[in-house]
């Protein structure tokens, strides 16, 4: 029991300082980065379900977000239904994706599930931007103002923060349960090893197709999160490849496969992507996806494993002990 | 008639696109590795071009060598430095690794020459020729025959060398290849550089024909992908045929559906590919 306590002081400050934040940091620039910092760990985690703990690298989750971004704003679009609505039509597209693409390369072994994510993403991006049905290039808007507090639309950050604060906490919290359950387990023998964990028994395409599906799903929540804030969505902030990149890189920097990387990989990443941001003035120079490509590129030579590992190198190991104790 | 011409370009196109694919497949099959930024290799090889004709002038032959040696240099100095640590790591390192690497190099291409499209001057291939009734501009026509050329020598330096079986040997037991005397390093080295080259010369090919901005990698390493998928991971007489017919596809959906969609059927084609025949048309199961 005793060993149990220091883990739950730890979730108990980490929530409060999520709490406390926007009282904290009124102010409209970091009340800003908090919701960024959270929907970037929202679409982290939810990659990390079948990219850490599974092990199957996705590089086109953006497909997912992107399906789970147009459907509120479809939805209001053509019938003039709350954008809220949407959300679970945009689930269901993204389910039936996964399912395009987990069926045919789950039986087969290594890279070919990451090509065929970066296709499929590619191809509803260049898709997207001819179909007129949803606005082609221009995208599609939503309400401008709030016809009813069930629009959700707010001038304020505030309610968006805390919104997308209790859809991380749930998402936390299935991650934590599935990492102590017979799936968690599943996941992590399929990640060291696929056949050996085929030889013991384990489901293998079942949990790898179960992973992808719960995935997709927080994926395309987070898009609907995301248009449902910004009340505007293009094939490019839905589809475009920065999306993808950003969640493999946030989980990566954190550590892939473990509850709270993606949670250290965004309160690493926002603050210097916003700084990068104001220093340079925007991704239109493309400096934003140069730092980017040298993370990834540094992470996977030097340090596969995050931060977290990193860590572990630079802390000697009795001051660890001290630490913990 | 004019759909023949149709179908004249996008085999010619095609040939170029089995060229580079055939350096994809070649890592492919000898270390079971798939690299994100090839289709960066190609592109590195357009800007290779364009900057030795305008510093140093010269023709076709002098560029396109150039490109092949300046990415032989980058595939060789790639693996060294990033790819041989990679290599026995997780997958997420080896699939990250590239996929930075992509990133990296279009982004800081993007940065140093901007997004616009960019050509080569003109140089001493233009004009066109009229074969028995259809119109083929000379540097397309260049292009095509010369990638059709390079690749099936590829395909002998392969098979029929030394250096082809020691690559073979090492891509089918690294281990036992050791104890013949070969070293498995400089031979992987080795391919990444053949493969790097063989992008290299491709883009150089294709400047001479075509228009270009930063942006062409992503839709080069797809274009990669697919061909690779379709004539089966490893195989160079695969990546000839399937860059011949993917080629074609492309050019007669974008004569028929419009320009747009030729990235669409070729991509959706890639889908149903996983879906009936995952190893290809000449690959094992």
């Amino acid at each position: 029991m005793k060993q149990f306590v220091p883990v739950r002081w730890n979730v108990a400050i980490l929530a409060a300082c999520l709490l406390l934040y926007p009282l904290l940091f009124s102010d409209p620039f970091y009340l800003d980065i908090g919701v960024t910092f959270l929907l970037a760990a929202i679409s982290a985690s939810a990659w990390n379900i079948v990219g850490g703990y599974a092990g199957q690298v996705s590089v086109g989750h953006s497909m997912f977000f992107g399906v789970g971004a147009y459907a509120p704003l479809l939805f209001y679009t053509l019938f003039g239904w709350t954008p809220v609505a949407g959300i679970p039509f945009g689930i269901a597209a993204s389910i039936v994706l996964a399912i395009v693409i987990g069926v045919p390369t789950f039986r087969l072994k290594g890279h070919y599930f990451s090509m065929a994510t970066i296709a499929v993403a590619e191809l509803i991006r260049i898709f997207f931007g001819t179909w007129q049905f949803v606005g082609a290039a221009i995208g599609l808007q939503g309400p401008a103002t709030a016809r009813g507090w069930w629009d959700l639309t707010f001038r304020s950050e505030v309610p968006y923060y805390y919104i997308f604060l209790a859809v991380l906490g749930i998402l936390l919290g299935l991650t934590y349960a599935i990492e102590r359950r017979r799936f968690g387990y599943s996941l992590r023998a399929i990640k060291a090893g696929e056949r050996a964990a085929r030889s013991l028994g384990v489901p293998v395409q079942l949990a790898k197709m179960r992973a992808l599906v719960l995935s997709a799903t927080f994926t395309s929540i987070a898009g609907s999160l995301y248009s449902l804030k910004t009340g505007f969505i293009d094939p490019d902030s839905g589809f475009g490849i920065l999306i993808s990149v950003q969640m493999v890189i946030i989980a990566a920097l954190g550590g892939a496969g473990t509850l709270y990387g993606p949670l250290v990989g965004a309160a690493i990443l926002i603050p210097l992507q916003t700084a990068t941001n104001t220093w340079f003035g925007g991704g239109g120079s493309g400096l934003t996806y140069i730092l980017y490509g040298g993370i990834i590129v540094l992470i996977a030579r030097f340090e596969p494993g995050g931060v977290f590992e990193l860590w572990h190198h630079i802390i000697p190991q009795r001051w660890r002990s001290k630490l913990a104790a | 008639m004019l759909l023949l011409q149709v179908i004249v370009g996008g085999l010619l196109l095609g040939a170029i696109y089995a060229l580079f694919s055939s350096g994809l497949t070649l890592i492919w099959g000898m270390m079971n590795f798939i690299n994100f930024a090839h289709g960066e290799f190609v592109m590195l090889g357009m800007y290779v071009a364009l900057l030795v004709v305008l510093w140093f002038g010269g023709g076709p032959a002098v560029f396109s060598f150039a490109s092949a040696f300046a990415l032989f240099v980058l595939g060789v100095v790639i693996y060294a430095s990033l790819i041989r640590y990679v290599l026995r790591g997780p997958m997420l390192s080896q699939i990250l690794s590239t996929f930075g690497l992509a990133l990296l190099l279009r982004y800081t291409v993007f940065f140093i020459f901007s997004a616009n499209f960019v050509s080569l001057p003109q140089t001493s291939l233009s004009g066109t020729v009229n074969v028995g009734g259809i119109l083929m501009p000379v540097p397309q026509l260049v292009a095509g025959v010369v990638a059709i050329i390079l690749t099936v020598g590829l395909h002998l330096l392969l098979t029929r060398t030394t250096v082809g079986s020691k690559l073979l040997a090492v891509s089918e037991d690294r281990n036992a290849a050791m104890l013949m005397g070969i070293r498995p390093d400089r031979m992987q080295a080795l391919a990444w550089g053949l493969s790097a080259g063989a992008a290299g010369i491709a883009g150089a090919l294709m400047a001479t024909a075509y228009p270009w901005s930063p942006s062409v990698g992503e839709t080069f390493g797809l274009t990669a992908f697919v061909v690779v998928a379709l004539g089966g991971f490893g195989s160079v007489p695969g990546a000839l045929y399937a860059g011949l017919i993917i080629g074609l596809i492309q050019a007669l959906s974008a004569f028929w559906f419009g320009p747009i969609y030729k990235d669409i059927v070729v991509y959706a084609l890639f889908v149903v590919l996983l879906w009936l025949r995952p190893q290809g048309l000449m690959g094992k199961a």
